[in-house]
């Protein structure tokens, strides 16, 4: 009973007669397509043209759709083509379908140069929007604080301590482990090169000032950047696409206060003391690689270390983890509320937050650098 | 197309689910016969939507047998449940949509996955769906964020239609509708029944869809089916759940 779909045309006298058999449904659907486009070339042939489908014995939406997109293009000739031999089985369903308008489908725009030029364009004016998004978001957050200064009742300590124990605590292993790994790789270089000029124990000196001013420092935040950063923007995103937001909103709590000041306040915390671990375990890294690899024992690297590194320089280094902690909170915090309603917003969020908390994060150490150099430190 | 005595469409047997030390389902047995209409409900809780979700294979079960157009789940291979997948719809109860694609893009992606069409066809295929559903053609180029609950639930339907399935799960089709747009939900429900020749086994709890749209209701308690039957029946019975549930306040508003 499921045969092959047919379209057969058979003549008597004036009229003609398309007769429909088989099944009319969608697994036949570009065969089905094929046949209704060759018949609808009959248009017009005949003063009288019926098309007869008692002999299907399968109809579905796509068929029923089909006999009505040829029982269209028949009729734009001289006479209205008439269904015949309609079951009351499927005299519903094409009834149905009968009632559809033909609307024409909007074409999306095809790529051209004007249009890639043009999101070019809007990219770089989207620039200034970027950074007054930012803004306004370090005064929504400054604005926050000076509230809960005043009302300190109002500060969100639990949430503040459970963003402290994700952030921080919990980034502990990792973010040892890493600096850790790149302090024996700094001082196996180092000791590598170093050895040529018989300078070995300067490899002490580059590993010391590196670490504490620049490279803890730096790898923590852009860690940071990506595993907490990240996580701030789809929380919050997800957040705004639920309509929780509003719902906080609505309850008369200020989101600022409630969800970006304690992940901010976490974030502020963790980072120089991020930043200090992943310093000591990059001098441990870089110490073991210096004894087992250079054979400079332990003893004789810490007088070296006491020798090549100042309290400025350490201090030099931990002043700049609040401020890329700051940094990196805020893009994530803008990024998290700018989510709209799909999932492909979020994921486009979440994505330029962690790009632009690390451009930022090496914008802000550049800035430091100059600062530091020109009041001497 | 009447409901006949024939083979059930879903088979379900002795079918036990457990969600940690909670047993949801115990042992639970349900048939549902090609044509019908199938309202299914039960208290909040009682595991309604886990059956559901058992049935289409997204819940395992501890034991048990499922059959679905007389195919057992558990011991087909992938291309016979890909048969029988193309062969129902689903509408979710937070309509499901792919919130990155369109209306259109929404209800053409089942179709562009299982058949060899033309973008026209399925394009005017779309426009016919929508138009079933009840919805404006506007309405296919939107996002789903930008759409209403009602319109949500309508386009969700209309995805689970793309198919022309014989079979369809709707999960609560009318919660969070206002009663007008429920009572053309069902209505709508019963249309595309009778002209599609449909089987739909809806979840839910809006007694006004259990009087006009269902031609049998099972009910769920205790992990098990506790009554099924007409509406009749269900009036009838001593269940004391059963007879708060249709002898209560409401069902006596419904039925007056």
């Amino acid at each position: 009973m499921n045969g092959d779909p047919k379209l057969e045309q058979i003549a008597k006298g004036n009229a003609l007669a398309l007769c429909a058999t088989g099944a009319w449904t969608a697994s036949f659907a570009p065969a089905l397509e094929r046949m209704v486009a060759d018949a609808e070339k009959l248009a017009g042939s005949r003063p009288n043209i019926f098309i007869d489908v008692s002999e299907v014995s399968k109809l579905d939406t796509f068929g029923a759709w089909l006999i009505e997109r040829l029982r269209r293009s028949l009729t734009q000739g001289a006479a209205e083509a008439q269904i015949a031999g309609l079951s009351a089985n499927y005299s519903s369903l094409v009834d149905e379908v009968r009632r559809v308008k033909a609307t024409p489908v909007i074409e999306t725009g095809a790529i051209t140069i004007t249009g890639m030029l043009e999101q070019i364009g809007r990219g770089v004016a989207g620039l200034t929007g970027t950074v007054t998004d930012l803004v306004d978001m370090l005064g929504a957050v400054l604005a926050a604080s000076g509230r809960v200064l005043i009302r300190p009742r109002s500060f969100r300590l639990t949430s503040t301590v459970h963003h402290l124990e994700q952030v921080c605590w919990r980034a502990v292993p990792i973010i040892v482990l890493i600096t850790f790994l790149i302090g024996c790789i700094i001082a196996q270089q180092g000791i590598f090169h170093f050895r040529r000029f018989g300078a070995d124990i300067f490899v002490v000196d580059m590993l010391g000032v590196l670490v504490l001013r620049e490279i803890g420092v730096l790898l923590v935040a852009i860690m940071i950047a990506g595993r907490s950063g990240s996580a701030y923007t789809a929380e919050l995103g997800s957040m705004k696409m639920r309509e929780e937001i509003d719902a906080l909103r609505t309850m008369g709590f200020d989101p600022i206060e409630v969800l970006v000041l304690p992940r901010m306040l976490a974030l502020v915390l963790a980072l120089p003391i991020l930043a200090f671990l992943g310093a000591m375990a990059a001098l441990y890294g870089g110490g073991l690689v210096a004894w087992l690899y250079g054979g400079v024992d332990p003893e004789a690297f810490l007088l070296r270390l006491r020798d090549a590194i100042s309290i400025d320089h350490f201090i030099v280094g931990i002043v700049k983890a609040p401020v890329m902690a700051a940094v990196i909170g805020i893009v994530a915090c803008v990024e998290g509320l700018a989510v709209q309603g799909s999932a492909e917003s979020l994921g486009q969020h979440t994505t330029s937050s962690v790009v632009k908390g690390i451009f930022f994060v090496i914008v802000m150490d550049g800035v430091f650098a100059i600062f530091f150099a020109s009041i001497g430190m | 197309m009447a409901p006949e005595i024939q083979d059930p469409i879903i088979r379900v047997r002795d079918i036990t689910v457990q969600f940690g030390a909670t047993r949801v389902l115990d042992g639970l047995n349900l048939d549902v016969k090609r044509g019908e209409i199938l309202g299914f409900v039960g208290p909040s809780g009682a595991g309604k939507s886990v059956l559901t979700r058992t049935i289409i294979g997204l819940v395992s079960k501890v034991a048990g047998r499922i059959e679905v157009f007389g195919v057992d789940l558990d011991s087909s291979n992938s291309s016979q449940r890909r048969g029988v997948e193309r062969r129902w719809g689903v509408l979710f109860q937070q309509g499901a949509l792919f919130s990155s694609l369109t209306v259109r893009q929404n209800i053409q992606f089942p179709m562009r996955e299982y058949l060899k069409v033309s973008q026209r066809l399925m394009d005017e295929i779309t426009m016919a769906k929508l138009a079933m559903v009840g919805l404006k053609p506007e309405v296919a180029e939107r996002f789903p964020s930008e759409l209403s609950g009602g319109m949500i639930k309508r386009v969700a339907l209309a995805r689970a239609l793309a198919l022309d399935p014989e079979l369809v799960f709707l999960d609560e089709p009318t919660s969070g509708l206002d009663p007008i747009g429920a009572g053309d939900f069902d209505e709508l429900v019963r249309t595309l029944q009778r002209t599609l020749g449909l089987t739909v086994f809806m979840v839910t709890h809006d007694l006004d869809s259990l009087y006009t749209a269902c031609d049998r209701i099972a009910v769920l308690g205790n992990g098990k089916i506790i009554a099924a039957g007409s509406i009749a029946d269900m009036q009838a019975s001593q269940h004391p759940w059963l007879r708060q549930y249709f002898h209560g306040k409401r069902a006596r508003a419904v039925m007056s």
